[in-house]
Order: structure tokens, then sequence, then C-alpha cells
């Protein structure tokens, strides 16, 4: 008799008669606590199946990706993206090529194309030690965190650049001080390498502020 | 099928070129992956649903950062493949006002200048947000900036291909998402209708009227 309830319980369609039809053949062998334990549980089971049911109605209809709204905080250097981008390329390439093409095309020509702009920023020269040896020396000029990724990420070299990415730098950085910013940007984050070895070479001049 | 959800307005927090955005999404997965690890087929199935693509009001989404919490997943009856409920951050596009981008000139319209940044391309610069006074040559096709000092008028042209720098000033976000059949104008206009749909989903407006902004090639001591 245990047999048989455990059995249409596991079923979960048992309707109502026929569980009540079992009760009484099952009076004779079982505890009244034992039965109605096998009810409450027959409940459960059916409201576990109508709440799944209700989810697989939601999921089959709307499958939303939802985001919070203030979830972006963040903020990414194009220094930490490249990095993620490349050990991407790299992880995609050691499991080899038995994906389907055709889903993974959207990724494939995102990944070439970011990976091919931000190779031609300063970024590619860059390495961790360097980004957090910058943030440190960026301590003393009391920028805001945006301003100071925007240098991490553009490597400017003359005052007029400056200017751009910092906020009212007229108010906020006097003529020295901007000189110095730009002696700590270009000794701590590399530059293009030819580049660098044409500037020593030719006489400096970076006097172009208004 | 993207995301329905409506964010008020766009976000204006401070924020690179990159960033973070965290997302959660019941990701399905078909028997016949259940022989791989969890994490790598949901890990690809996050990729092929939101790379390249534009979720609205967020941004373009490039590539998955990581996972951050599995729930359970459910089998339920009638589909055999395994449903579970992922919370993941995703790597998204989304430049902040003001910011300061460099790109490469696409083309040249009585619109204004559009720019590309290779894997991002819907970068206009109207013509009031030029270099002041610019005009648009007809024959060539290019926007001139007419650069005046002692010596005279320098006419700088402002050619295809060559690397712009310039300021993000405005951003639009169109939900591009398949609306019911139209009402009006259904049968004939068949081809028209298509080349209307055509809108991006996100558009950027950007502006090079400051000093130190437009070509690189301007300002780089010689």
């Amino acid at each position: 008799m245990c047999v048989c309830i455990h059995y249409l319980l596991w079923q979960g369609t048992v309707c109502a008669c026929h569980f009540k039809g079992l009760e009484l053949a099952a009076t004779r062998c079982l505890t009244r606590a034992a039965i109605l334990e096998a009810r409450a549980a027959y409940i459960n089971r059916a409201v576990w199946l109508l709440e799944a049911r209700q989810q697989h109605r939601l999921a089959g209809e709307l499958p939303k990706t939802t985001w919070r709204k203030d979830a972006n905080a963040a903020l990414l250097s194009n220094f930490e993206v490249f990095q993620l981008l490349t050990d991407l390329k790299q992880q995609r390439k050691e499991s080899g090529k038995s994906k389907q093409s055709s889903g993974q095309q959207n990724l494939n020509t995102i990944m070439y194309e970011t990976l091919k702009y931000i190779s031609k920023t300063p970024c590619r020269y860059q390495s961790p030690e360097i980004v957090r040896d910058f943030l440190t020396a960026m301590k003393g000029h009391k920028l805001t965190k945006a301003e100071k990724l925007q240098l991490l990420n553009h490597r400017p070299v003359t005052a007029v650049e400056i200017q751009l990415m910092v906020e009212e730098s007229e108010e906020r950085l006097t003529e020295e001080q901007i000189e110095s910013l730009i002696q700590t940007v270009t000794s701590v984050l590399p530059g293009d390498p030819e580049e660098e070895k044409q500037t020593q070479s030719a006489v400096p001049m970076e006097d172009d502020c208004d | 099928m993207l995301s329905s959800a409506r964010a008020a307005g766009t976000l204006l927090l401070p924020a690179t070129m990159f960033v973070l955005v965290e997302m959660t999404d019941t990701v399905r997965i078909p028997p016949w992956q259940f022989e791989r690890k969890l994490n790598d087929s949901i890990a690809e199935e996050l990729n092929k649903k939101l790379a390249n693509k534009v979720v609205y009001n967020v941004g373009l989404c490039i590539c998955l950062y990581d996972i951050t919490k599995l729930e359970d997943s459910y089998i339920f009856p009638g589909d055999g493949a395994s449903h579970t409920k992922v919370h993941f951050r995703y790597v998204v596009f989304h430049p902040f006002l003001d910011e300061i981008l460099i790109g490469n000139i696409k083309s040249c319209s009585q619109d204004g200048v559009h720019v590309s940044l290779g894997f991002f391309d819907d970068i206009i610069i109207p013509p009031e947000s030029l270099q002041q006074p610019t005009k648009f040559d007809e024959a060539e096709q290019v926007w001139v900036w007419e650069y005046e000092t002692e010596e005279g008028a320098h006419d700088l042209y402002m050619d295809i291909g060559e690397e712009i720098r310039f300021r993000v000033v405005d951003e639009t976000f169109v939900d591009t998402s398949p609306t019911g059949p139209s009402s009006a104008e259904t049968s004939t206009s068949g081809a028209t209708e298509e080349v209307q749909k055509k809108e991006a989903p996100y558009t950027l407006v950007g502006s090079i009227s400051e000093p130190g902004l437009g070509l690189l090639s301007w300002w780089t001591n010689s």
C-alpha cells in the first residue's frame, strides 16, 4: 500500500478522488498521521508543478535580459578590455574550431574589430604594473576618476590635450602643474617606441596653449 | 529576443568608453550540450545572444566579463533543455558625455562628418559642431576647414580614412524591436519601408569645435 501511494505522488497527476479512494483503502494499514503527511506532500508537489509550469510559460514567452539600472559603476580601462579580449582569443584558439560558426560570428566580428581599435591606442604597451604605478603617481594631482582614466587611455603629450580631458583646467591647474602632469604621463606610460626615438632626436617644443 | 525593459532616461554616470553592466537572464541549454561544463555552455550562449548587439539604453555589448551567480537549473515538462537563471557582468561600449575619442573618418556628406571606430560606426559630427569656418566642397564631397592665419587662409581637408579626435556630446537610443504589422501603407511601399526602417539603434553625436579636436595631423608639432 505504501508503495502505491509513493508511486502516485511521484506521478503528481493524481486527482482528488483517486487519492480519496486510496485513502479509504489505506486506512486499514496506515496510521492517520502517515496519511495526512502523504496528502501534504502531494499538495506541495502539485503546487511545485504549477509554479514550474508558470515559470516555463514565462520563460517561453518573454525571455528577459534584465540589468540593474545603476549597475554600470564598474569602469574598465582600454587596457583591461584589451587583456580580456586577448585572453578570450587565446582560449578560443586553444579549444579548436569545433564551434558552430553562425552563432559565433557576431562575437568574432566584435572581438576582431575592438582588438584592432585598441591596438592602435597606447594601451598595447601597458601592463598591470604600469597601470598601478600610473594611478599612484596621479594621486597628487587631484583629478577625478574619469579624468585619470582618460589620461590612461589616451596618453596626452601636449598641453592642449590635457586641457581637453581635464575639465576647467585653466582654473584647476597652473601651467607648471600641466607641465608636470605631462611629464608624469609620458614617463610612466610607455608610448610608441618608434615615435619616442623620433622625438628624442628632434627639438622639443610644447607651447601651444592659448 | 532581446530585452524589453525600459530604463528611464540615459545613464549619465561618469564612466569610460567600456563599462561593466550587471545583468540577469535565463539561459537555455539544449540536451546535446549537457556533456560540456555548464559554465562554458552558458558563456557561449550569452555571447551568442549579446555580443555585437545594442541593448536599448545600455550600449553596444562586446563580450562576457564573468558569471557572478548561477541559480538552480530547471527542466520543464515538454522541453528537454535546462533553463538556468544567470547573474553575469558584460563588457559594454558606452562612452560618457564629454569623453574624448579617436576615430577614422568614414565619409562626409551634407549632414556632417561620419566617423567610425571600427567596431562602432554610427557617429556623426553635424556641420555646426565642426571647427568654424568650415565649408562643404561639393566637387570632392569633403568638409574643408578654412583656417586663417596671418599668411592667409589654409584649406584643411577632412579626408576619408584620416584619424580624428572628437568629443561625444550626445547619444540616442532607438528601440528597433519589431512592432506589429503597420496599419497604414502596407502593400505598395514594401521596398521603401525596408529602407526607412534601417535606423541605427545607437548613435553618437560628436563635436570638434574646440582647440585640440579634429584631425590629429592638425595639432601635432612638426
